[in-house]
């Protein structure tokens, strides 16, 4: 398998006042394409920022991000907002979906960033509502249904302008055990069938047992067996 | 779905806010509209570059010998001049309005004001040789019923007539006169000057002011000034100047309409200005984490912003929009329940480029700062705000 994502010696702070925040420190990792990792970790270890790095919504202080062996740590920033509508979905913990839209509508937010004509982006947005099981609730705006159901409204709009990577920042963190279970087979699935790579942050053992491997990650390392193997 | 549905999806998130946002941006725009139509109304005659009028230097109500009216007519550079006079008039009842009524006379008059004076000829003459002829505009004459060949008592507030002790006079109305938007005729009521001067208890022989035409507008200036001089140190000293000048100075005594248009107005949207800036920061606040997702997703900051300032742009012209078309129907109503009494004022096409123009601004200046720091707005911080 080739490699979708390489980082090499990234490095990235924050500044919190006056104190500055070191987060990673000559960080480097490989994701092979179609990979489906789980990143574990206690607060503050910089899940989140790496999901950010690999998301083109942060930027790296130093180090290299390469994404199907291109960079994009160095792109500008509207380069990188068009790079990322096209090669990236995002599924929240706590949804964010809009909530003056139906779910139809949410999911085809990111299709009015293509030139797709009307009648090709409403195929699209059936074809991504059908594969998460809510065709049937295409018409109901987001305060209309459960938090599972959002959730997979959420998964369609991410998987809608058929990106290679999937992040999703602990996507199961509001849900109950059997929703967060059907949630996690919908990934399962994304990744099995449609070859989706998918980078999964959760504090919950039990959801990272849906994807093929576990990355754990400490004080802005990884546990290097994990990440050899 | 495209930008603009998002817009208006997020323009009407929560619709009573969106509402009174509306009326009160509708509200600034009927008063805009309102008196921008009623100062249009009164200071937009029709005028001829060579119709002049010359009037008592103290001002319009102050009187003028009749002798002065032929020194005016010798004038070189005169064509032709006419006189006139206010007669101060009301139909029963004050209380119905006052009527501009003019003691003019009437061959003259319909010399130096033919354009505006297309009538039966067998009306004209009527008027030329009855004295006791009346013409109306025709508003006039709807509004309070009047038909040709009927006997109209008029009120004066000003004069007594000197054959019967009271105030009444009796006219017959003989014909009346159209009066297309503009017309310089608008609400007036005609009555011959013979039988006024005669049937007065006071001012006989004295005229309010002369309108006349020079023979070419080049002439103008001298002809003025000819005038003004000849008069000079008399007891009746007098000021020529153009028609527009003397329309302008007429609807001067109405109030300086054009400041109360611009202090009232002005007020108004700066209110509105700060109500629905305000809103629309706050509006875009409570959507950060919004912001931050459609961001997330691929939308450029400059396209959120262009978002956003379509939305204040969107509010900005349905208020506009629906006061200027409240404002056009309530016009149209006064206008034709008016009946003539004053100026036409029906609604002035220029509103709409005026308000076109402040609606652009509105939206402009309300939706800039939000949209500015919707564009600013980083993913992470969007979504690190509470």
């Amino acid at each position: 398998m080739t490699d979708l994502i390489r980082l090499t010696d990234v490095e990235k702070s924050y500044t919190r006042g006056k104190e500055k925040i070191k987060i990673f420190d000559k960080l480097s990792m490989r994701i092979e394409q179609g990979d489906f990792v789980a990143m574990m970790g206690p607060s503050g270890s910089g899940k989140t920022t790496l999901l950010n790095l690999l998301g083109g919504t942060d930027k790296a202080d130093k180090g290299t991000i390469e994404f199907d062996g291109k960079r994009i740590d160095n792109l500008s920033e509207g380069k990188l907002t068009a790079w990322r509508s096209t090669n990236v979905g995002f599924i929240f913990q706590f949804y964010n979906l809009m909530p003056i839209l139906t779910a139809a509508q949410n999911v085809e937010l990111p299709l009015l960033l293509t030139k797709l004509a009307p009648a090709k982006r409403r195929a699209n947005v059936a074809t991504a509502l059908k594969i998460v099981g809510l065709e049937d609730r295409s018409k109901h705006r987001p305060r209309e249904m459960s938090g599972g159901q959002q959730q997979r409204v959420a998964i369609a709009r991410a998987i809608v302008s058929d990106p290679k990577l999937l992040l999703c920042d602990e996507p199961t963190g509001d849900l109950d055990r059997t929703t967060a279970d059907e949630i996690l087979s919908t990934l399962q699935v994304l990744n099995r069938d449609l070859g989706k790579t998918i980078i999964m942050v959760t504090h919950d053992a039990e959801a990272a047992k849906f994807a093929k491997r576990t990355l754990h990650l400490d004080k802005g390392h990884f546990n290097e067996q994990e990440l050899a193997a | 779905m495209n930008d603009l549905t998002l817009m208006s999806k997020n323009l009407w998130r929560k619709p009573v806010r969106t509402i009174l946002l509306i009326v009160s941006i509708m509200i600034a725009f009927l008063i805009f509209s309102t008196m921008v139509s009623f100062n249009y109304a009164i200071s937009n005659f029709n005028t001829l570059p060579t119709r002049m009028v010359t009037l008592s230097k103290i001002n319009f109500t102050e009187s003028l010998p009749i002798a002065h009216y032929d020194r005016i007519l010798r004038t070189e550079g005169v064509a032709a001049a006419t006189h006139m006079n206010w007669f101060g008039g009301y139909y029963q009842d004050p209380a119905r309005g006052f009527l501009p009524v003019f003691a003019v006379d009437p061959e003259t008059y319909f010399q130096v004001y033919s354009e505006d004076l297309q009538i039966p000829a067998a009306q004209r003459d009527a008027f030329f040789s009855e004295r006791t002829a009346m013409l109306a505009a025709e508003p006039v004459a709807e509004r309070f019923g009047w038909r040709i060949g009927q006997r109209i008592p008029l009120n004066s507030n000003i004069f007594t007539n000197a054959t019967t002790g009271g105030r009444v006079w009796e006219f017959t109305l003989v014909g009346t006169i159209p009066t297309p938007p503009g017309s310089s005729q608008s609400g007036s009521v005609l009555i011959n000057y013979e039988y006024f001067n005669e049937t007065i208890t006071f001012g006989r022989d004295r005229i309010g002011w002369v309108p006349f035409l020079t023979t070419s507008a080049t002439v103008n200036e001298q002809v003025a000034n000819a005038i003004d001089q000849r008069f000079a140190n008399s007891a009746d000293e007098t000021s020529t100047q153009d028609e527009a000048t003397f329309n302008a100075s007429f609807a001067a005594q109405l109030g300086n309409i054009g400041l109360v248009v611009t202090l009232v107005v002005g007020a108004a949207f700066i209110a509105i200005l700060l109500i629905v800036g305000t809103t629309m920061a706050l509006a875009v606040r409570e959507r950060t984490k919004e912001v931050g997702v459609m961001k997330t997703l691929g939308f450029s900051s400059g396209r959120v912003l262009r978002m956003v300032l379509g939305e204040s742009m969107l509010l900005s012209f349905i208020g506009a929009g629906l006061g200027v078309g409240v404002a056009a129907g309530l016009l149209t109503l006064l206008s034709s329940a008016g009946g003539g009494q004053g100026p036409p004022i029906s609604f002035a096409p220029i509103v709409l480029l005026w308000s076109s123009l402040i609606a652009l601004a509105l939206g402009a200046v309300t939706g800039l700062a939000p949209a500015m720091s919707a564009y600013r707005m980083k993913i992470i911080d969007a979504f690190a705000r509470r």
